[in-house]
Parts: structure tokens; sequence; C-alpha cells
């Protein structure tokens, strides 16, 4: 059982994500992009960072290198594939996930604790969670803003694709707890099956115990196990 | 073949936020300068042949659309002369 964590040049959160895998005792490892996907992987990370510089558009280059025809196909055969971050927006960019991530409202670079709250529980990366909990997790970002066309924005929540609401510590979903403007709170959606899914909020970042004030991020890693 | 240069503009949608105009906006009122409201683009400058200006727009109007612009967020336009 090996997730494989793709590594394009620039990514930055990969070894995060390897060793909060291995705190949760899932066995994953690094992948360059241009080796393609391993045949046999049974999960996919797209990790954070600024793969190529984020020239163009946050994730625009990464998510038209080869190595995506790999994720797209494994995602298709139903494996597990999560974009965080700067994965999240080669997820965008990409269309395994509509909509885009696009720069903040307070056009700065955000690296700060959020609350999310838990929007449908009912997919494998909110299976330990209930809908509604409160979880705490980090971001950082300058392009997190979630922006999508309301036509698509009303289908998405119709279909139940949201997984979570950027929210205040009580679970209120607020103007003043959105911290980069997305539209409606969105902080993580699925794709069109809930194999995968893309978030700006960095789980790997809150798994290991010592290095934080929060471990709620390994329900979500917990998707691979 | 003639030469082309096919120049893509890409500009968010109307009503999409764009906090980097914004901040902009602000600076230049801190200059002192009066406006109203300002918007930001991309501008790409593509040199390339084909047989025709209609096939030169064509191809520019591809890479607007699989590269250049994210259609989620952004509208674009081509122009296409032929090159100096």
């Amino acid at each position: 059982m090996t997730v494989a964590v793709v590594q394009f040049g620039g990514s930055n959160c990969d070894r995060d994500a390897v060793r909060a895998f291995s705190h949760i005792g899932v066995d994953a490892e690094r992948v360059w992009h241009e080796d393609g996907l391993p045949s046999d992987v049974d999960g996919v990370v797209l990790p954070g960072g600024f793969s190529y510089g984020d020239y163009l558009r946050a994730g625009a280059m990464a998510a038209r290198s080869p190595i995506m025809d790999d994720v797209r196909e494994a995602a298709e055969d139903g494996v597990p594939v999560l974009g965080v971050c700067n994965g999240a927006q080669i997820g965008c960019e990409s269309e395994l996930t509509p909509g885009a991530f696009t720069t903040n409202a307070s056009a700065r670079f955000q690296c700060e604790t959020v609350h999310l709250r838990v929007e449908n529980a009912a997919t494998p990366w909110t299976a330990a969670y209930d809908e509604g909990d409160v979880i705490e997790i980090p971001i950082a970002h300058g392009e997190g803003r979630f922006e999508i066309g309301e036509d698509r924005y009303d289908d998405l929540v119709a279909d139940d694709r949201v997984l979570f609401r950027y929210c205040d510590p009580a679970g209120n979903i607020t103007d003043s707890a959105n911290p980069n403007g997305s539209r409606g709170n969105v902080a993580g959606i699925t794709g069109e099956r809930s194999n995968v899914a893309v978030l700006m909020p960095h789980p790997e970042r809150a798994t290991l115990p010592d290095l934080g004030r929060s471990t709620d991020g390994q329900g979500i890693l917990s998707a691979f196990a | 073949m003639t030469s082309y240069t096919a120049t893509v503009t890409v500009r968010l949608k109307r009503g999409v936020l764009d906090p980097e105009a914004e901040t902009t906006q602000r600076a230049l009122e801190r200059l002192g300068f009066e406006l109203e409201a300002l918007r930001s683009a991309d501008q790409f400058e593509v040199d390339l042949d084909a047989d025709s200006a209609d096939a030169a727009a064509e191809r520019a109007d591809e890479m607007a659309e699989r590269l250049l612009a994210n259609p989620t967020i952004h509208d674009y336009d081509v122009e296409v002369r032929e090159a100096e």
C-alpha cells in the first residue's frame, strides 16, 4: 500500500506529507513528476509548495505536465487523489475539480491557523469526523480564494461536494472567519467522484503531535489508510 | 507561410474580485492621482508562422483556451498582425 506524493520543481510540502503519513502508519513515498506514477499506486497526493514558481497562475504549469495524465487515470480508476494548497490549485487547473483558487481578497500571503466546519462527513476525506464538527488546521497561501461561477457553485452545494468551510471556533460560517474571500467560505471540495479532493488548508501540518496545537488533520489523511 | 504576432490579452471576468488591481488603485490614489477604477490584464505576444491571419488567430485562441487563460475566472481576446 503506497501513496505517491508527487514532487514538482518547487513543491515544498512533499516531505512533510510523507512524514505525516508515516506517523499514521500509511506507507508513502515521493515520486518525481518526470518519472510518472508507479502503476500499482494506492493513492496520490499533490503536495503544497510553489510548483514552477507559480508562473502564469499558481498550479497552471504543473497541471499541464505529463504526470497529470497518470493522475487523471488513477482518479478514474477510483484511486484516492488529494491536492493540498498548491496541489489544490493544480487540481482545479487540471479540471480534476471545478473552480479556481486565486489571489486572496487581502492580496496578502496568509499563514495562520483556521477553523473548518465539516460539511459532508460521508466521504473518505471526512469519514473520521461528524458533519458539523469544527477542526483546526493551518493555511499558508497567497492564492486560496475559491472562485466559481454561481451556477456551478449551486451545483457543487446541491451535489454535496463541499467538504469544509472556513468558520469561527463555534462553527459559524461568517465573513470574518473567511481568511481569503472564498465563495461560500469554501475551503475544500471533491471532484465529480468523492475519491478526488482538493483543499487549501494543510492537514499534514496538523498531524504530528509535536508540531503545533492540533492533530485534526490526521482524519483527512487517514482516507489513505 | 507568413510570420505573424498574435497578441493574447487575458482579463479577469467582470465581477471577479481583483485584489491586486484594488491595491494598485489605492497606491495611485496615495500618489495623488484621481481615477474611477483600474483593471489589470496579462498580455502575451506570440510570434508564429501560419498560412493566414485566421489560422494564426485560431492557434493563438487554442493557446488561450488550453493554458494562457483559466475559463473559470478569465475572458480573453486575440489580435493578430503580420510580424514586422
